[in-house]
């Protein structure tokens, strides 16, 4: 299979920050990768040089068989990308945004308005489509937002954080979409800070932090990288927590987690259904009360833990104290 | 398609773009048809009423003034319009398309010069409505209108430039007030430059403003026997000074504007 994308070693630096630090990514044509990481990873960076609007310190790029510095020009012919703020005029209609973007890749006015109308009926906006942008949703916005980004049909798409900042309805309305996208064969390098998005979106995950990629593979191959079930306990009170986990010590096959605003601990084990039975007959021998208890897969939250020793929500300023 | 005809092609489509958002935001159409409108009547009856001039009206002789500050004013909604898009991620979506990247600009001046010959319509309009006459030939009188509208469009050039450099519409506005209302009241606009003290009066006979405005004066017979024009060079070949003016403000602005604007996009 042919990769539609390959970055090798991109590298960025904006004064004494490296936006990216030796980035590299291959996405075979067809297919979807979430580049997955924190605010402050890289992911915007990577995206601009990807999609010509950057041009790296160091490092090759090539998108659809076109270097993304030597040829970037012809390569803007193959590529929609749908970026992290939706770049819509707010004073033209739905209608209008989409004519001028087919115009700007010189389909003709007949085809631009003829365009325009399909994605807008594709994405639902038939109704919205003659009123000015500045009146849409949210959600609304992003989805005229990718509708421009496919104005030409492009067979390689990026999306920077399609449903940031969007509620639950208008996300789960764009995973749809996104879903169809790729159904239909386009190559896809989709960023998420949302692990459950690239679970669901992606074929293939890289996690990026610190402007690096420090893991890739399935969801699954990443899962097992972090190794096996947890188990989840739920008390009553948060003083049973340290007792728990002093007891339940032997079991752990990695450090467990505590939370304990929900008063719930975490253990990684090794064979997860007798770890279960173990734990829990240790609670009722030492009668502890016990609200909820159960045996889950790793989510990535857990992979993104176990690889960067920090969360996956942690906020930027954290994020840019670490790289300083 | 040569890229000679994708550039124009393009150009025509941002153009489109922003007569459109022109005609859909108050703002700017308050700009167009208010500013010219409330330039007029407030300078005329205000400056108008407090100066009078033995055997000339001073409406006349004020008006010419009048247009050229309004254009001052006016031309920077080219800068401002700049700085709002750069905030917004529509210049990244342009720069993703296969366009020709000199449209975004040039796109951005040719529909503020529409906006500002609108305005300058305008302003002849109710110019003649407060007293002021066009006593010239026709064929100076449109020489006059298409010196104002050179005028605009150069400054267009000027404001783009210092909007690219300067990024953000508050910071943006802040210095082009700063820097235009001096500019303009520094001049022979408004008052007799010979009047002024010494070095502020050098500074207003050489000031560009000051050009266009007696350029403009000469043009519409708006000159005022009993304001003699004063010896700088400039003043003295006021039309020919203007043209080499908006010249020279076409060939620094416009590269320097396109540079800027590349660099602003790629950070
Ligand atoms: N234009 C810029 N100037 C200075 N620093 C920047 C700029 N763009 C990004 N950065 C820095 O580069 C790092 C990566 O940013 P970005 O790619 O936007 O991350 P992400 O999209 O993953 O949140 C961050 O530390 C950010 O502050
Ligand atoms: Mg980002």
């Amino acid at each position: 299979m042919t990769n539609a994308i390959v970055a090798e070693g991109l590298v960025k630096k904006y004064g004494t920050v490296k936006a990216l630090d030796g980035l590299s990514l291959a996405v075979p044509e067809g297919t979807v990768l979430g580049l997955l990481g924190p605010n402050g990873a890289g992911k915007t960076t990577t995206v601009r040089v990807l999609t010509t609007l950057l041009r790296p310190d160091a490092g090759r790029a090539v998108v659809a068989g076109y270097d993304v510095v030597r040829d970037a020009k012809r390569l803007r012919s193959h590529i929609g990308a749908s970026g992290q703020y939706a770049a819509v005029d707010d004073h033209l209609t739905g209608a209008e945004n989409l004519e001028m973007v087919g115009r700007l890749y010189h389909l003709g006015t007949r085809r631009s308005k003829q365009r325009a109308r399909e994605l807008l009926e594709r994405f639902d906006l038939t109704e919205a489509a003659d009123r000015p942008v500045r009146g849409y949703s949210g959600g609304m916005r992003r989805r005229i937002d990718l509708a421009g980004a496919l104005v030409a049909d492009p067979p390689v798409l990026f999306l920077d954080e399609p449903t940031t900042g969007l509620d639950p309805r208008a996300r789960a309305s764009l995973w749809d979409i996104i879903g169809e996208l790729v159904q239909g064969g386009t190559t896809v390098l989709l960023t998420t800070q949302y692990l459950e998005e690239a679970d669901r979106l992606a074929d293939r995950i890289a996690v990026v932090d610190h402007g690096r990629v420090i893991a890739q593979g399935t969801a699954d191959e990443l899962k097992d990288q972090v190794g096996g079930d947890r188990v989840e306990l739920t008390l009553t009170s948060a003083a049973d927590l340290e007792t728990v986990r002093r007891g339940l010590a032997a079991l752990a096959t990695g450090e467990p987690q505590i939370d304990r605003t929900a008063l719930r601990i975490t253990i990684p084990v090794a064979n997860g259904a007798a770890s279960l039975t173990t734990a829990l007959g240790y609670l009722a021998a030492e009668r502890v009360a016990v609200r909820d208890a159960g045996l889950r897969r790793p989510t990535l939250d857990d992979v993104f833990l176990a690889l960067t020793g920090h969360e996956a929500d942690e906020n930027t300023t954290t994020t840019k104290e670490k790289v300083a | 398609m040569n890229a000679l005809q994708m550039a124009l092609a393009d150009g025509i489509t941002i153009t489109k773009r922003n007569a459109l958002k022109i005609r859909r935001a108050p703002d700017l159409l308050g700009g167009v048809v208010m500013l010219p409108i409330i330039f007029v009547l407030l300078f005329a009856y205000v400056f108008g009423s407090m100066i009078d001039l033995p055997g000339i009206s001073y409406k006349e002789y004020l008006l010419p003034g009048i247009f050229v500050q309004t254009i001052v004013t006016s031309a920077q909604i080219t800068g401002y319009t700049l700085t709002q898009d750069l905030q917004k991620g529509i210049f990244d979506r342009f720069r993703t398309l296969p366009m020709a990247p000199s449209a975004v600009l040039t796109g951005q001046t040719i529909s503020d010069l529409l906006m500002n010959m609108a305005s300058i319509v305008i302003m002849g309009l109710v110019g003649l409505l407060v007293g002021w006459r066009i006593n010239s030939s026709p064929g100076e009188a449109l020489l006059g209108f298409l010196l104002l509208v050179l005028f605009a469009y150069a400054f267009s050039w000027v404001t783009a430039t210092v909007a690219l450099a300067l990024r953000t519409p508050e910071v943006f506005n802040n210095i082009a007030t700063l820097v235009s209302l001096p500019m303009v009241f520094l001049s022979n606009a408004f008052v007799d430059s010979s009047r002024l003290p010494g070095p502020l009066q050098a500074v207003a006979e050489w000031n560009p403003v000051s050009t266009f405005v007696q350029a403009t004066r000469e043009l519409f017979g708006n000159t005022n026997p009993a304001m003699p024009v004063p010896a700088a060079w400039p003043l003295q070949h006021a039309v020919t000074a203007s043209l080499l003016w908006s010249a020279l403000l076409l060939v620094v602005f416009v590269p320097l504007a396109t540079r800027l604007y590349k660099r602003a996009v790629s950070a």
